[in-house]
């Protein structure tokens, strides 16, 4: 894009009329006429990148789901394989420097037997460096689930990789921690997009019959809505959550527990989508087509549902935060998602024990992950849905 | 006004009963019924259930009639404060709940008066010098707050007072008192330990509520009345505390409807990590054990206490807000 459209709007909604010099004043209407004829989706882009916050979670985020899509490439160990006899290694340090040259190593790690506690603990030792390379072969998997690949983030040379690389550590099963975040990622970022999906389903629909019909059907849909939101949700969840039979497997059980997350969390998109109707209902351009003779569901589809599209994104945006903490606070509890499946809080689940917590820390790194995605989509929301209205 | 209040006690009551279809629901999800389940308790523990007082057991829970009229009859055991047995622990449901019930009511109280008592002046300072300095960081630490689920948060906090402070700030007694009486030291010890389990719970809400205050007050600053007065000379408190503070605080109160099953909510998932003696570690014990009587139960009653919260906000709001008194919507 040529230009800055940014400034430029920011002058045209000054009218030009504070701009001095025959300049400043033929930029001013050049900006002005690329106003009057930028679509709306343009003006709204234009106002979301004045947004820093909103740009900078959108960044995250799209980082995030990068992991999601490739978490078998960024993982660089199996995420469930355990071992005893690795439990709880702390995470290691990257060298990234080897005598002044850039060659990034790990030190090897060495088990000794505490004559205390006769437990296993690992030290790092400096005797053995172990390189670090980048783009490494190790396990083979399938990308998307089809197409065979070996290649990994990370690789360790002449070791294996999942016996010696341990950047977040290990949990009390001694797997890998950074390996079993980036699945967690996978699972806990789409749960959110499968749920949000599911509620903007029943929250558009049944938000728009509410709204464009209004009367007793309205009222009924309100009062359902005013029920639902009255209740408190994480004992009902967890109610209903505990009903999933335990011999589910991993995929039955993630599509229960979305469907029990959207099932209550409609509500919200409801309501913004039955605002939306009833303000554009008696909006003249809407009016115009009634009068024309269009029918119902092109004035609802071709006339109404594009002028507010860009709030019903907003809403959803705004939502998904809120499915991500139910469901890391439902598997937290043992009560969501379950092993062998991978989620923020299935692996949060290892910090529920204080004592241990106090020990390994790192047990605590996923917690920054739901904090940061969470955040981040909290601004990208809010960004959207300053920039819904560009004529504002 | 009395239309008002009819309307809102109608919404209450169809609540509750949605609130009991759904705690009913839970109670029958899971295979097997309450007397299968109750003699698999019966057995791990070593005494065996006849088939007859099986059947007998089956009959007077009516478990071998169509599913409308069990829920009636579960309805009507229920209103006459009968909630069944306990399984695992032996007891009568209600003595089971009992103490745990009112220390949730007290938890989420204290957490709602820390959210107002925080809310209101942040919301206002935020309001008054917008765009300032400490505007930012209340912006700023109220999205993080926002951010932090409540059981993380409670997990940090744990982990902050035993790595640092070598301290447990769970817990709501201290261990001479968590088996003691009601006394005036126990009570004394209890509001001792209320402050974090509070902060803890009321801080998402906090975040919200100012948020919400703040754009209130904003909105009413901008209104001629607030310049007359200015221009009449009155002092500058004066103005902002008499009358736009007082207008936008109208929905600040309405919030509570909200912020009560929020909190409650909260309370259960907050009490397992700080190991509060609430209903919510007994409901996690009894959905694990498929107690769903006790599980079941536990779930109606919050509900119904949220919804009591709810309409005596509502109430509240009536007294507060004349528009409403005087029956306009």
């Amino acid at each position: 894009m040529s230009g800055d459209p940014v400034a430029v709007q920011e002058t045209a909604s000054a009218d030009g009329a504070t701009l001095s010099g025959g300049l400043a004043k033929g930029a001013g209407s050049l900006a002005e006429q690329r106003i009057a004829v930028a679509t709306q989706w343009q003006l709204m882009w234009w106002r979301f990148r004045k947004h820093k916050l909103a740009a900078a979670g959108t960044i995250v985020l799209a980082l995030f789901y990068l992991v999601a899509a490739f978490a078998d490439f960024f993982a660089y160990a199996d995420p469930q394989d355990s071992d005893a006899q690795r439990s709880l290694i702390a995470p290691q340090t990257i060298h990234w420097f080897d005598e002044g040259r850039f060659a990034p190593y790990v030190y090897a790690l060495k088990g000794t037997r505490d004559p205390m506690t006769f437990k296993r603990v690992y030290k790092p030792d400096p005797s053995t460096k172990i390189p670090i390379t980048f783009f490494a072969r190790g396990e083979p998997y399938k990308l998307f689930g089809i197409i065979p690949a070996d290649r990994h983030v990370l690789g360790v040379e002449g070791a294996d990789t999942g016996k010696s690389l341990f950047l977040m550590g290990t949990d009390t099963q001694g797997r890998d921690l950074w390996s079993r975040l980036m699945f967690a990622t996978r699972t806990s970022m789409t749960i959110g997009l499968v749920s949000v999906a599911l509620s903007l389903v029943l929250g558009v629909v049944l938000g728009g019959i509410s709204g464009y019909f209004g009367g007793t059907i309205d009222s009924v849909i309100q009062r359902i809505i005013e029920i639902l939101r009255s209740i408190p949700t994480i004992p009902l969840w967890m109610g209903l959550a505990a009903a999933v039979p335990s011999d589910w497997s991993v995929v039955q059980v993630y599509f229960a527990i979305t469907i029990i997350i959207s099932l209550i969390g409609w509500t919200e998109l409801a309501r913004v989508v039955r605002g939306r109707f009833i303000s554009l209902k008696h909006e003249d351009f809407v009016m115009a087509a009634e009068l024309v003779g269009c029918s119902k569901s092109r004035i609802i589809f071709r006339h109404m549902v594009p002028s507010f599209i860009s709030h019903i994104i907003a809403a959803t945006t705004l939502a998904i935060p809120a499915i991500i903490i139910s469901e890391t606070s439902l598997s937290f509890l043992g009560l969501g998602l379950r092993p062998p499946a991978i989620s923020w809080g299935v692996l949060l689940q290892d910090a529920q024990n204080i004592q241990a917590l106090v020990i390994s820390p790192w047990l605590l790194i996923p917690s920054f992950a739901v904090i940061v995605a969470v955040l981040a989509f909290n601004f990208m929301g809010d960004g959207i849905r300053d920039a819904a209205d560009p004529y504002l | 006004m009395v239309a008002y209040i009819v309307r809102r006690m109608l919404l209450a009551v169809l609540t509750v009963w949605a609130i009991s279809i759904l705690s009913f629901i839970i109670i029958h999800l899971p295979p097997g019924d309450y007397v299968t389940s109750y003699i698999a308790s019966m057995s791990a523990s070593g005494s065996a259930v006849s088939e007859g007082e099986a059947a007998a057991l089956r009959e007077q829970l009516g478990l071998d009639q169509p599913i409308t009229v069990q829920y009636f009859k579960w309805m009507g055991l229920t209103l006459r404060g009968n909630f069944g047995m306990a399984m695992e622990w032996g007891r009568p449901v209600v003595d089971v709940i009992g103490d745990r019930l009112s220390l949730t009511i007290v938890i989420s109280l204290a957490a709602i008066i820390f959210t107002w008592a925080v809310a209101l002046p942040i919301g206002i300072y935020s309001a008054v010098y917008r765009y300032s300095f400490l505007d930012y960081v209340f912006t700023f630490v109220g999205f993080i707050g926002l951010a932090i689920p409540g059981f993380l948060l409670a997990l940090i906090v744990m982990y902050v007072g035993f790595a640092w402070f070598g301290a447990n700030v769970g817990g709501l007694f201290s261990p001479e008192f968590a088996e003691a009486p009601w006394s005036l030291a126990k009570a004394w010890d209890l509001t001792k330990h209320l402050p974090i389990p509070a902060i803890v719970l009321g801080v998402a809400g906090t975040a919200q509520l100012i948020r919400i205050m703040r754009s209130n007050l904003l909105d009413e600053l901008r209104k001629p009345y607030v310049m007359t007065a200015r221009a009449r000379g009155l002092p500058e408190h004066r103005v902002i505390l008499r009358y736009p503070v007082r207008v936008a605080l109208n929905p600040f109160v309405s919030t509570i409807g909200y912020l009560l099953p929020y909190v409650v909510s909260g309370s259960i998932i907050v009490s397992l990590v700080l190991s509060l003696p609430t209903v919510g570690p007994l409901l996690l014990k009894a959905l694990i054990a498929q107690d769903m009587f006790l599980a079941g139960t536990i779930v109606l009653l919050l509900g119904v206490l949220t919804v009591i919260g709810t309409f005596i906000s509502d109430l509240l709001l009536m007294w507060i807000d004349p528009r409403i008194r005087l029956g306009r919507q």
